[in-house]
């Protein structure tokens, strides 16, 4: 498989760049002192890398399913670990996202976050040196390693800086839970590697190259093993259901600016994207019956339990339990709609999730409280605040015009030809489902003022303003120009189509 | 430069300018409205520019954006647009002047509102007039639901949040549950969702698919009111006089059955309509929802109550016009949209006009008050004649094509259908406009002003104000117009139906 070296792209090794210098302003930040000072590192370092990740998709190259950027040097030999870092069209989008996100929570923490600044800052910078290693890891122990050292920044984030009072139980369970995937997702690797090793045509060479691995995948048993081990870790990590559980109560008790990381970026169902699809095709051909119950079951499952919810943080964690579904029910039917409608959904779900948990953030520090019974009539007190609620309302109803409807409409698609009818309706439900979240906009935002935290409440600050702006014009510009985005990403998902659809008749024959 | 191939694309601009206009003149009464009839006059300019060509049975594309490798978000203006556009434009003026009698122009952050959500609809009805594909027709249909909603419960009365309500769950609801489906089917089976004169699916297409996915569009677009689907539009009366008259008239029912004229000419084609069977369904439904709608209309006291259901029959009207499948029958079709909206509206101005004036919203109150509001009385005769389709005005002249349309189908139950259901919009008009012009009228309430005066009337009730009356009798003198001069726009309907 060839590769486009960074060397020859921009000049200097630009993921690297990208994924260590948070780490950088990191270590910048255990000298300082004063919470001016903290920040405006904190913001310029992310600020950076932001910039470094657009350059990066501006000088990315669209209508090859080459890796791009990529840096390889060896590493441990021996047992076949090199640092290889590049992005395709699979996961450029990604490396943006996240860096959009991090900024935002620096940003939105300028008046959540009041005790222990410099640490807060220091573990959202470890998140995002451990988050941009997953997008950008191409070699799996390299990829197992920056998974697991996101774990220590989001327990942090919850335990300490959360908002609820079971913060510590709701950490603690998320590590738990990420502990079991882990394990799995070792054993999966090293059983891919070693399968690998020991096949004719590799020469007994140990490789966790994904490169290397996708050329030539094991057989179907050891790739049905594989399946499960990482089927396994990633379900844990989206989360699908019914392996969920951590996630409501992440969300609930832990800070604002962990919740949107947690929830803006999908990366259990970006696992599924980046390697079970290509390491292990037909396992995936031949067990996606079952992701599509689980997700369509998911779908379902959040939609309603959703409906319930009065309060906006909890409604908030089941409907992303329930876009999760959707997204697995858009990789389950194998074809480029569905596909290139999960990733739609994913890059949209980082900005729609991600504003809905800010508009309750920011809810939560005027009022004190995410429930509707406290609300009611806030658009007269903070009319920005209510625009940017209802943007992001109707985001999440995939209304068309907003950023929600492409990867719905794509998902849709590609279920109805796969699946047919069930499929249809459970996409269906979602958008009914998330109507809820416009029903809560009106309940919360209009109608008589019934408290008198709500009539003293004051409207978005000049930060909270900024991020408003950019995440609406986000959501709105790629509601009407999808093509841009999916541009990136469509020469890889054809090729992993085509991978798939050779399984497929693989299968068939036999 | 080329100004028309610019047109559609700019005649969608100008109304968002407008609303951005609005908001920022929030504080200059009545430069805010100004502002929006400004830009309701520029965009009739712009849509009048495409009519040399959409005349002659061409078309102007121009693309906002690819979007999706399926379908692109994309503009082509041709002759059914053009009308719908037209008189759009055209009604948009005189609400918004009408709105300004109505409403005033305090500087009143829900009047903002109310002028700007004004603006945006019509960039939505503008978009869906001109939308090349289903995609982009659903898009802007979307839009224009959630931009109305705030229109209906603009009083912020918790009764105008219940209808408000239903309105939108009416809207989304059918919206996400047929709507969007019926596009995606129609997606798989046709391979496009780009419409062509005449049909998408292939000549070949057969089976339940096409009926099926027939069925959700006509239950998915909401917005025509057909049956079932039409409980929404009494809940919407809610709103304030001039916001029914734009959604009532001019804007969201027309698009809805704009968008049912635009599925079966050019998503389906006539031919295939008529090989599925799907004309005699629609036939049906639509005779049902117009005779539901005439007898209820007919029970009712509330004046735009009875507005309401009269507009549901109308409605169906049209969309039965297309459904005779013969060239007579959709020309009666297309002009009854122009001359509906023409005629109901002056009815909606007129009621209006009658509640500002005397406060009365009751077809009961109506006694004699013809002599204390002669125009506003004419204005609602015009209006009534037209919707009953008696001449010289231009609701006889659709029914006429309508009527014509039927026999040459032969379609016998649809013509006994169109006479029953005149006969019973004649009954309940004619029985208002015979108490405002032939009864005493109402004595005023005890203690109310000239109470006990022994005055037959009472002197507080008097003509409107010039705001109120001149949009009302502009709109009349347009449905007596084409009335009498058909011909006027007959050769651009005869295209757009064609």
């Amino acid at each position: 498989m060839n590769e486009l070296s960074a060397d020859a792209q921009v000049g200097f090794p630009i993921l690297s760049t990208i994924v260590f210098l948070p780490v950088v302003t990191m270590v910048a930040l255990a000298f300082l002192r004063g919470d001016r000072a903290l920040r405006g590192v904190a913001l310029s370092g992310a600020l950076v890398v932001l910039g470094l990740s657009l350059l990066l998709v501006l000088r990315f190259e669209k209508g090859t399913t080459d890796f791009q950027f990529a840096e390889q040097r060896p590493w441990v030999e021996t047992i076949g670990l090199s640092y290889h870092l590049a992005v395709d069209g699979v996961s450029v989008l990604f490396v943006p996202l996240t860096a959009l996100l991090i900024v935002l929570v620096m940003l939105s923490s300028w008046s959540a976050v009041r005790h222990h600044i410099k640490a807060y800052l220091m573990a959202v910078l470890a998140f995002e040196t451990a988050a941009m290693g997953v997008f950008t890891a191409v070699d799996l122990i390299l990829f197992f390693v920056f998974w697991e050292l996101m774990l220590i920044p989001t327990y942090v984030l919850i335990r300490v800086w959360g908002d609820g009072p079971q913060r510590g139980r709701a950490a603690q369970r998320y590590v738990l839970s990420m502990l079991m995937g882990s394990a799995a997702l070792l054993a999966g690797f090293i059983l891919l590697g070693v399968s690998h090793q020991s096949a004719p045509g590799s020469g007994g060479v140990l490789s966790f190259d994904l490169t290397v691995l996708m050329e030539s995948p094991p057989s179907l048993e050891t790739q049905t093993a594989v399946f499960f081990l990482l089927a396994f870790a990633f379900a844990l990590k989206a989360p699908l259901f019914p392996f969920h559980a951590w996630m409501p109560s992440a969300l609930l008790e832990g800070s604002i600016g962990m919740a949107v990381l947690l929830a803006g970026l999908k990366m259990g169902v970006f696992g599924f994207l980046r390697l079970v699809l290509p390491l292990v095709p037909d396992a995936f051909a031949a067990w996606s019956w079952l992701i599509a119950l689980l997700g369509g079951a998911a779908v379902i499952y959040g939609a309603f339990l959703a409906l319930v919810q009065s309060d906006l943080r909890r409604l908030l964690a089941f409907a992303s339990v329930s876009h999760v579904g959707l997204a697995m029910l858009g990789l389950s039917s194998l074809n480029a709609q569905g596909l290139q409608g999960a990733l739609f959904l994913l890059v949209n779900l980082g900005l729609v999730s991600t504003a809905l948990l800010l508009v309750a953030g920011f809810v939560q520090q005027r009022i004190g409280s995410t429930d509707l019974a406290a609300l009611g009539g806030m658009a007269q007190r903070t009319p920005a605040l209510a625009m940017f609620a209802m943007i992001a309302s109707l985001g999440a109803v995939a209304v068309p015009g907003t950023s929600g409807f492409p990867g719905e409409f794509l998902i849709l698609l590609g279920a109805f030809r796969a699946h047919g009818w069930p499929a249809a309706i459970a996409v269906l439900t979602v958008i009914f489902a998330a109507a809820f979240v416009l029903v809560f906009y009106e309940r919360a935002f209009h109608g008589r003022i019934r408290s008198s935290v709500v009539q003293s409440a004051p409207d978005l600050r000049r930060s909270e303003t900024v991020i408003a702006c950019v995440v609406g014009i986000a959501i709105v510009g790629f509601g009407f120009f999808p093509s841009g985005l999916l541009s990136y990403s469509s020469a890889s998902v054809d090729d992993l189509v085509s991978r798939l659809a050779t399984s497929i008749t693989v299968m068939a024959e036999k | 430069m080329d100004v028309t191939g610019l047109a559609p694309l700019l005649a969608l601009l100008v109304p968002l300018l407008g609303a951005a206009g609005v908001v920022l003149l929030r504080h200059r009464t009545p430069a805010r409205e100004l502002c929006g009839i400004v830009a309701g006059i520029v965009q009739f300019g712009l849509v009048a520019t495409l009519v040399p060509t959409v005349r002659e049975g061409g078309t102007v594309s121009f693309t906002l954006s690819a979007f999706l490798p399926e379908a692109s978000i994309a503009l082509r203006a041709d002759a059914l647009g053009v009308v719908l556009a037209g008189t759009a434009a055209v009604l948009w003026v005189l609400t918004t002047l009408y709105a300004m009698g109505y409403l005033g122009t305090a500087r009143d952050p829900a009047l903002t509102r109310f002028h700007a959500c004004f603006c945006l609809t019509m960039a939505a009805t503008v978009g869906v007039a001109f939308a090349a594909n289903l995609l982009t027709l659903f898009l802007f249909y979307e839009a224009l639901t959630f931009i109305t909603y705030p229109l209906v419960t603009h009083t912020g009365t918790p009764e105008a949040a219940r209808g408000g309500r239903r309105y939108l769950v009416y809207q989304l609801g059918a919206g996400i549950a047929f709507l969007l489906p019926a596009i995606v089917l129609t997606y798989l089976e046709a391979g496009t969702l780009d419409f062509v004169r005449g049909g998408s699916f292939g000549p070949d297409t057969g089976g339940a698919l096409p009926v099926i996915i027939y069925v959700f569009f006509l239950l998915g677009i909401a917005k025509a009111a057909l049956m079932p689907m039409h409980g929404w539009l009494p809940a919407a009366m809610v709103a304030p006089v001039p916001v029914s008259a734009l959604l009532h008239a001019v804007a969201v029912v027309n698009v809805g059955v704009f968008s049912l004229l635009r599925v079966a000419l050019d998503v389906y084609g006539l031919e295939l309509v008529d090989t599925l069977g799907l004309d005699v369904l629609t036939l049906v439904i639509t005779s049902i929802t117009i005779l539901i709608a005439s007898i209820h209309a007919l029970r009712l006291d509330d004046l735009k109550g009875i507005l309401a259901y009269s507009t549901i029959g109308q409605l169906s009207y049209m969309i039965l016009g297309m459904a005779l499948l013969s060239p007579a029958g959709r020309t009666g079709a297309v002009l009854h949209l122009v001359g509906h909206s023409f005629s109901k509206i002056t009815l909606f101005f007129a009621v209006g006009s009658l509640y500002v004036g005397s406060h009365r919203a009751l077809a009961s109150e109506l006694r004699g008050i013809g002599r204390q509001m002669p125009w506003t009385t004419a204005a609602f005769a015009i209006g009534a004649l037209s919707i009953i389709g008696l001449p010289p005005t231009v609701g006889f002249i659709a029914k006429y094509f309508l009527f014509v349309g039927a026999v040459e189908a032969r379609q016998w139950p649809v013509l006994a259908v169109l006479s029953v259901s005149t006969l019973l919009a004649a009954g309940y008009y004619l029985r208002m406009l015979r108490s405002a012009l032939f009864d005493s009228p109402l004595a005023a309430p005890e203690g109310g002003v000239g109470g006990g005066s022994g005055l037959m009337y009472a002197p507080a009730v008097g003509e409107s104000r010039a705001l109120l009356l001149v949009p009302m009798l502009v709109t009349a003198a347009v449905t007596l117009l084409l009335g009498v001069a058909p011909g006027l726009i007959l050769d651009l309907i005869r295209v757009a139906s064609g």
